[in-house]
């Protein structure tokens, strides 16, 4: 998996053969660079993988309309948004596009639908706020809302925690916990959050400096030392006890 | 709470819409007392050849001309400013009018004949023009589309726009040197900027192209609401996010180049009216900001018009109002970004 850049290609990860399961979160770690987000965005279909394919429940997914595709998965991003001056309402409702009609009307239950996800992600007190008016951290709750409305069995999200404080970290983190224990999603996000993703995660997948993939449980990469494999720097090293890295 | 706004502002822009097509039917260079006109819009007639004229073959065709022109081109710079996520877009500043026109100027010259707004009578004529102006439309459009894939920058692309529009008047000035005289002048007339351009028999093509149009961007709101998320989230939710481009941008260069053929390069309506429109519904759900946009884009071309011939003096230019009106709402909204919602 790469991108091609012009003429050139960039191979970034080779030989990958990654399982994402139902009910089951999913940390993808890996250093600056490593093609995390490039991973991601060939999982979303927003970038072709250099060779390869991707199936959800045995069906290839770049074979899949964009609308089928839209049904799969729920991405939460980091690009800038221009939706300051939408209710929260508003932009969850937007996740009900895939199941709507062709003018994107929400009838009752796309309503019902809406106010059930922005209470799970613990946003609706701030229902009828303008996001603009939103912290970072509830504007992601609202981002996250608006992929629950979409109802799609796997959601991805790139770097949920970027940009938030400790306190919204955490409660974010519990937050897609849930969304994978509870609801039975597929919950796959990215992060540099080391120390959290190891705590709360069901899984890791790790790209190591040697462009592989390890993945396995947060125990499992402990005890086989792939945690030493993350980062080029060879100052810092892992510490198990405080599961992160240290000088 | 929302929704109670939009059917106020909705009220008030069709009152205002109605109080407007009044005023320009009742003003103008000539005076015509106010029964007569009604004694000629019952079809009494008002007993007056030239009056009868003056309204029913001028300021009528012209009420029309002008509400149609606004809101065309405020759909335009609504979609502009969504497709390129850029605040500041418009079918102005981005040269998509400059490129109209200089499909004009090429075709008029090609046919020989003068140069300008001047529209013969036939219906091939009137298309040929029309076709010049929607390839000049659709070129700029094709420049913008492959350097928005390019620059990443907003400000950058409001830049190549403005030299679009440079190069493109530049062409014209080189037309121009190899015009009659008359064609000269009749081209600096147009780029005036007026509504009253559209004869009874031209509404028919000039009113259809335009009425479908804007139905045909109605019909986009849903798509328009997910790229105000941009275009990963856009394609998340199911949309064919190239295909919407350019359909939008089709929508955009036919409203432009039909009005620009007909009424002159018609500056900061296009720009404006979106945020007015965005401003006094407080939302930027497209749902509810078409129909406010095409109305408010209607009004503001209405204002213009009543201004044009608000003066003793005769009639002022469109292009001379627009920027009056235009300069001071980009200002606020400059100076006010910070407590705008839709800029954060």
């Amino acid at each position: 998996m790469g991108y091609r850049n012009g003429k050139n290609t960039v191979t970034l990860l080779k030989g990958l053969n990654l399982n994402l399961e139902q009910g089951k979160l999913v940390a993808l770690l890996g250093q600056n660079g490593a093609g995390k987000s490039t991973l991601l965005r060939a999982l979303t279909c927003d970038e072709r993988p250099l060779d390869g394919s991707i199936e959800v429940n045995g069906r290839n997914l770049q074979e899949m309309s964009q609308k089928d595709r839209s049904r799969l998965i729920g991405l939460v991003s980091t690009e800038r948004i221009q939706a300051g001056a939408l209710t929260v309402t508003e932009l969850v409702g937007l996740g009900r596009q895939p199941h709507t009609g062709f003018l994107g009307r929400l009838d009752d239950e796309d309503r019902v639908i809406v106010r059930q996800s922005m209470a799970d992600a613990g946003i609706i007190g701030k229902a009828d706020e303008y996001m603009a008016s939103l912290s970072d951290g509830e504007r992601q709750k609202a981002m996250i809302a608006r992929a629950l409305a979409q109802q799609t069995p796997i959601i991805i999200l790139d770097e949920p925690t970027a940009f938030l404080d400790v306190a919204s970290r955490i409660e974010t983190m519990r937050l897609l916990q849930t969304l994978a224990h509870d609801r039975g999603k597929a919950v796959l996000l990215s992060s540099h959050d080391i120390s959290q993703s190891l705590m709360l995660a069901d899984e890791l997948w790790l790209i190591t400096t040697d462009r592989q993939v390890l993945t396995g449980t947060t125990r499992q990469l402990v005890a086989s030392g792939a945690m030493e494999h993350l980062f080029t720097n060879r100052d810092i090293h892992f510490n198990p006890q405080i599961l992160d890295y240290s000088f | 709470m929302t929704y109670r706004r939009f059917i106020f502002t909705i009220t008030g822009l069709m009152l205002a819409l109605v109080l407007l097509a009044l005023g320009c039917l009742v003003f103008g260079s000539v005076n015509i007392p106010v029964d007569k006109i009604m004694d000629i819009l019952a079809g009494r007639g008002s007993g007056n050849k030239a009056w009868d004229i003056i309204i029913l073959q001028s300021r009528i065709p012209m009420i029309a001309t002008a509400a149609l022109a606004g809101a065309a081109l405020s759909i335009s710079g609504l979609l502009l400013q969504t497709t390129f996520n850029n605040p500041l877009a418009g079918p102005s500043i981005l040269g998509v009018s400059s490129g109209a026109g200089l499909g004009v100027a090429i075709v008029i010259l090609a046919m020989g004949g003068t140069l300008g707004g001047l529209f013969g009578e036939t219906l091939g004529s009137n298309m040929a023009i029309l076709v010049g102006a929607l390839l000049g439309a659709g070129a700029v459009l094709m420049v913008l589309i492959a350097f928005s894939a390019i620059v990443r920058s907003n400000t950058m692309l409001l830049i190549i726009g403005i030299l679009v529009s440079y190069l493109t008047s530049s062409v014209v000035q080189l037309l121009n040197s190899v015009a009659t005289e008359e064609g000269v002048h009749n081209y600096v007339s147009w780029g005036f900027g007026n509504f009253s351009g559209v004869s009874v028999a031209q509404m028919p093509v000039y009113a259809g192209i335009i009425v479908l149009s804007l139905v045909g961007a109605a019909f986009m709101v849903k798509p328009l609401n997910a790229l105000l998320l941009g275009a990963r989230y856009a394609r998340n939710l199911g949309i064919n996010v190239s295909r919407t481009r350019n359909i939008l941008l089709l929508i955009t260069g036919v409203l432009t180049a039909v009005v620009t053929a007909y009424c002159g390069p018609i500056g900061f309506i296009g720009l404006v009216v979106p945020h007015i429109a965005r401003i006094s519904l407080g939302t930027s759900n497209h749902t509810r900001l078409v129909p406010a946009t095409i109305l408010a884009g209607a009004d503001i071309a209405l204002l213009c018009s009543l201004a044009s011939v608000s003066s003793p003096h005769g009639i002022i230019p469109i292009n001379a109002i627009t920027p009056v009106i235009g300069v001071p709402i980009i200002l606020y909204i400059i100076l006010n970004r910070r407590r705008i919602q839709y800029f954060n």
